[in-house]
């Protein structure tokens, strides 16, 4: 294999990761991928050029998963699972919380450390389909509200309850799959392999 | 415009600061409410912290060189 095609080649399940993160469906992430592999082919001097190659590719890659998500827009719908709240668990009916919020601690002492990423990685794969997409159009596309619901023909309404609960869903993840077993003086590799 | 809310409420307004402009009043009713209970501001730091992950998450995607799903 020549270089080009091997650098290619090593980076692609990367891509292939955050592709099917954001449009939770395989065939399409496939083609948002290969158009992407395809456009850096396509400008040999700009490819040539690139120190940094991942991030010029995930920089292609998240127009093309914009350009999937314009394709296929009317059939990114929810699932029953999207419709699922957790307000309910959370709160008693008086609107005071069941059991108080648990403080997270230094910020940059988790931010730092690789198994925290993957643990979000774990936790936003684990999202339901839509939440997850338009929690990813939101925070890894850093697409403003307006766009996405332009995009997906959504009510502005109806965006926000979907990322209300898809941020509920991955605080109640994070607290599981990784403070909850810090403060169990577990660690990360371990956990993630009960989970 | 109802000033006292309670904690779903409250947390339900914070929630919607990740992704819109709360209007004046719904700003004033989160700081009331912040003043007096315990356990919403702990999950405003909570909301921080995730915010900070995901832009740490972004870095992460572009510069990262392994990939955690092998390793899984």
């Amino acid at each position: 294999m020549t270089d080009i095609a091997a650098q290619l080649n090593g980076l692609r399940p990367q891509l292939l990761k955050f592709a099917r993160l954001q449009l939770r469906n395989a065939s399409w992430a496939e083609d948002a991928v290969s158009e992407t592999l395809l456009a850096a082919l396509e400008r040999p001097q700009a490819f040539a050029a690139q120190s940094q190659l991942k991030t010029w590719l995930i920089g292609i890659l998240k127009h093309k998963l914009i350009d999937q998500i314009r394709r296929n827009s009317r059939e990114l719908s929810s699932t029953p699972e999207d419709g699922l709240d957790l307000d309910e668990e959370l709160f008693q009916a008086d609107g005071h919380w069941r059991d108080a919020p648990k403080d997270w601690g230094d910020p940059e002492h988790c931010l730092q450390q690789l198994d925290f990423m993957r643990v979000l990685d774990l936790c936003v794969e684990r999202l339901p389909g839509q939440q997850g997409r338009l929690f990813m159009m939101r925070e890894w596309l850093e697409l403003d509200s307006e766009e996405i619901c332009k995009e997906l023909a959504i009510s502005p309404t109806n965006l926000w309850v979907m990322l209300h609960r898809a941020r509920l869903r991955l605080r109640e993840c994070l607290q599981q799959h990784w403070f909850d077993e810090q403060g169990r003086g577990g660690d990360a590799a371990t956990k993630r392999e009960q989970a | 415009m109802k000033l006292m809310r309670n904690c779903r409420e409250i947390t339900a307004l914070v929630l919607q600061a990740e992704d819109r402009e709360l209007g004046v009043g719904e700003r004033l009713a989160v700081r009331l409410h912040m003043l007096v209970c315990k356990a919403c501001p702990v999950f405003g730091r909570q909301l921080q912290l995730m915010r900070r992950a995901s832009q740490r998450w972004r870095q992460y995607s572009e510069v990262g060189t392994e990939d955690p799903g092998q390793r899984r």
